[in-house]
């Protein structure tokens, strides 16, 4: 073993290995660091670490780096009339964090909403920082150019016992996006061809760094969007080198440094960027001015296109299990092969997750549905309290409710069905979330991933739309 | 945990590629304790699907069955280690696919369970294999890194951190508190070096 005294080397670095170098507090012979860890972020689903803890009658090592946030279990309505179960999870949570003096943003709490919201939004999630949370999206907090990722509840338990977490130095990949994004497109778009093209494994074993002029030029929701998709590549986590965008975010945030410690920080955290030469284990380029709204016809994230495509025909693949496994996706999805994708009827729509529940992805809906009803029903749950007052501020509730979309609290919701807010089986919905696995929505459910702007072209026609023409129509 | 050298048991097949842990535990049956057991919820909706091939694992051939065999990037997606109980819980000691999820693959070592990995082509001669399908057992050897089957073996890879992990069945907490004294240097100089690094919780100005 060796114990760091800071790296004596001159090689050129990436991001990724400058966030990694200051944390290593061990190097093991066998390639496992020991890595300090900033912030442990808790949710309903601790409790099987909690339970671990318990076990072995250990304290929580640093509460005041550990944050506990009700999301995953709590109700969108009828918050007073809580299932027994889903009330238990919520209480356990608490319990556990009052237990071990953790920061809780509970069901009450005004900054109550998606663990990958809310943090974020409190200026809890900063520049260089590592990360840990018992859920694999996690990586949304790249976005600030920190080195974020999920873990399981044996590494929550780990965590939570001594604040540091063993690692392997993963492979790094660069995600080059430039040019201007088309009408009608935005991160959701990147991230859903990037991972059609390089696979929902492609990207295992590396953590991605995003880079390019189009990246520069997204916002904090957008640049939050794209990371928190790149564990649907595979990736460990993914990242953006932080930049003025990030720290006017971040400036009078809640939990951020303040005054001179905020210009100070500002400093240290302008080196966060990989280093010219630096090299990385793989180069992936788009070209953004190529992309157009993208969506999923299928049972993984990989299997996307644009609107304009048809589903594929397994007849045509030569390759037997990918043929298979085209055919068990439409089967599964009620789809032929060659169907045109704008041509499929929706039952319902979901706008919320973690994945686009901001102010922008919601304002973005809102643009499409303004003055118009849906035709089909559907579901808008802001990723916070605090968006869901911004929201509210600026009318788009109305908009929603308007459109006859029902307006709801903030959790994750539809997202993945833990709270009861299901997709019943068979029914087919667009959503602004991240996994349109099997029954990911709830047993039999189908979902088409896409943007807020896509679904809510869908919400309109009931079928999938691609919004540009949408906007042609109203222009006329 | 148990160690794990080497296994001799039925290996089950299940043909599919991205076998997330939704699939291997749907999120509806995460709010109880482990100590109710997972295994009954092992890959439950495929297993009522009559068309699936997750059917096998209930057919009285696979029955004992400690070793699955699938696919590429399997148990992607979700973090869950409830994932891991309910392949642990049904009795399953060694997954062999062609990918893995990062983190799934961290979480089954945790609980014992090798992810053996091996070539596509190899995955899907594994699938294919009659013996396999009738239930006959096969060999994992973890020393050696090779799987037999019946007179032929095929090497599979194993991270050697995870491989060292499984064969002594250890725990990481032990491990990193003979840290401790490591760890409360990095701190000290951390607190210079990255002072801006807390949480601050003095009222915003
Ligand atoms: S919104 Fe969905 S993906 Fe995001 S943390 Fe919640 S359950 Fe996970």
């Amino acid at each position: 073993m060796t114990e760091r005294a800071g790296s004596l080397s001159s090689r050129p670095k990436t991001l990724i290995d400058k966030i990694w170098d200051a944390h290593v507090i061990v190097d093991r012979e066998d390639g496992q660091s020991l890595l300090w860890v900033d912030r442990h972020l808790l949710h309903e689903g601790s409790f099987h670490a909690f339970d671990q803890l318990a076990k072995r009658q250990a304290r929580l090592h640093r509460p005041d780096l550990t944050f506990g946030i009700a999301d995953h279990y709590v109700p969108t309505r009828n918050r007073n009339a809580m299932q027994p179960e889903i009330k238990r999870m919520v209480d356990q949570l608490t319990d556990n964090c009052a237990r071990h003096d953790v920061t809780l943003f509970g069901l009450d709490d005004p900054r109550q909403g998606i663990v990958h919201v809310t943090i974020p939004a409190q200026g809890l999630t900063l520049p260089g920082n590592i990360m840990v949370c018992g859920d694999s999206h996690t990586s949304t907090h790249g976005a600030f150019g920190a080195y974020a990722f999920g873990i399981g509840a044996s590494e929550v338990a780990h965590v939570m016992m001594t604040q540091t977490i063993w690692q392997k130095r993963p492979k790094a990949m660069r995600v080059t996006v430039e040019g201007a994004l088309p009408e009608g497109t935005g991160a959701k778009d990147i991230a859903l061809h990037l991972i059609a093209s390089i696979g929902a494994d492609g990207a295992q074993g590396h953590a991605i760094e995003y880079a390019g002029s189009t990246i520069r030029a997204l916002s904090m929701e957008g640049r939050l969007t794209l990371c928190n998709l790149s564990i649907e590549a595979g990736a460990r986590l993914g990242l953006i080198a932080p930049d003025d965008t990030t720290f006017a975010c971040l400036r009078g945030k809640p939990f951020a440094p303040k005054g001179d410690a905020f210009e100070a920080a500002v400093q240290a955290w302008h080196s966060l960027r990989s280093d010219p030469q630096a090299e990385f284990d793989r180069e992936v380029t788009i070209d953004a001015s190529a992309l157009a709204p993208t969506l999923t016809w299928g049972t993984t994230p990989e299997q996307a296109l644009p609107i304009s495509a048809s589903t594929p025909d397994p007849a045509t693949i030569q390759d037997a299990a990918r043929a298979r496994t085209i055919s068990d996706a439409l089967d599964y999805m009620g789809l032929k092969p060659n169907q045109r994708l704008d041509s499929i009827a929706i039952d319902r729509v979901f706008i919320g997750s973690c994945t686009n529940s901001r102010i922008e992805d919601l304002r973005s809906a809102a643009a499409v549905l303004e003055g118009k009803r849906a035709t089909v029903p559907g579901l808008v749950s802001p990723g916070s309290a605090a968006v869901k007052q911004q929201a509210e501020a600026e009318g788009l509730d109305r908009i929603f409710t308007a459109a006859g979309l029902e307006w709801v609290e903030a959790g994750c919701s539809m997202c993945v069905g833990m709270n009861g807010d299901l997709v019943p089986a068979g029914e087919r919905c667009a959503s602004t979330t991240n996994r349109n696995f099997k029954g990911r929505q709830g047993p039999g459910s189908r979902t088409h991933l896409m943007s807020p702007a896509m679904v809510a072209a869908a919400a309109l026609t009931g079928h999938l739309t691609d919004v540009r023409t949408l906007a042609k129509v109203s222009h006329r | 945990m148990t160690p794990l050298i080497v296994l001799d048991a039925k290996a089950c097949p299940l043909p599919l590629d991205n076998v997330d842990t939704d699939q291997l535990i749907p999120a509806r049956f995460m709010k109880r304790p482990r100590g109710d057991g997972y295994g009954q919820f092992l890959l439950h909706d495929l297993r009522q699907d009559a068309a699936s091939p997750a059917r096998l694992l209930d057919q009285d051939a696979f029955k004992g069955c400690e070793i699955l065999i699938a696919g590429r990037n399997f148990g992607c997606g979700s973090s869950r280690e409830a994932a891991v109980y309910a392949l642990a819980d049904f009795g399953f000691r060694c997954v062999i696919a062609s990918g893995f999820g990062d983190i799934f693959a961290s979480n089954a070592v945790k609980n014992g369970v090798l992810p053996a990995l091996v070539s596509a082509e190899q995955a899907e001669a594994l699938l294919a294999d009659d013996s396999i399908r009738q239930g006959a057992p096969i060999r994992i050897d973890l020393p050696g890194q090779h799987i037999r089957i019946g007179n032929h073996s095929i090497d599979f890879a194993i991270d050697p951190v995870w491989k060292t992990q499984l064969l002594n069945g250890w725990d990481d907490i032990d491990m990193t508190v003979s840290y401790a004294g490591a760890i409360a240097r990095f701190n000290q100089s951390d607190a210079l070096a990255r002072p801006w690094a807390q949480p601050d919780r003095s009222p915003a100005q």
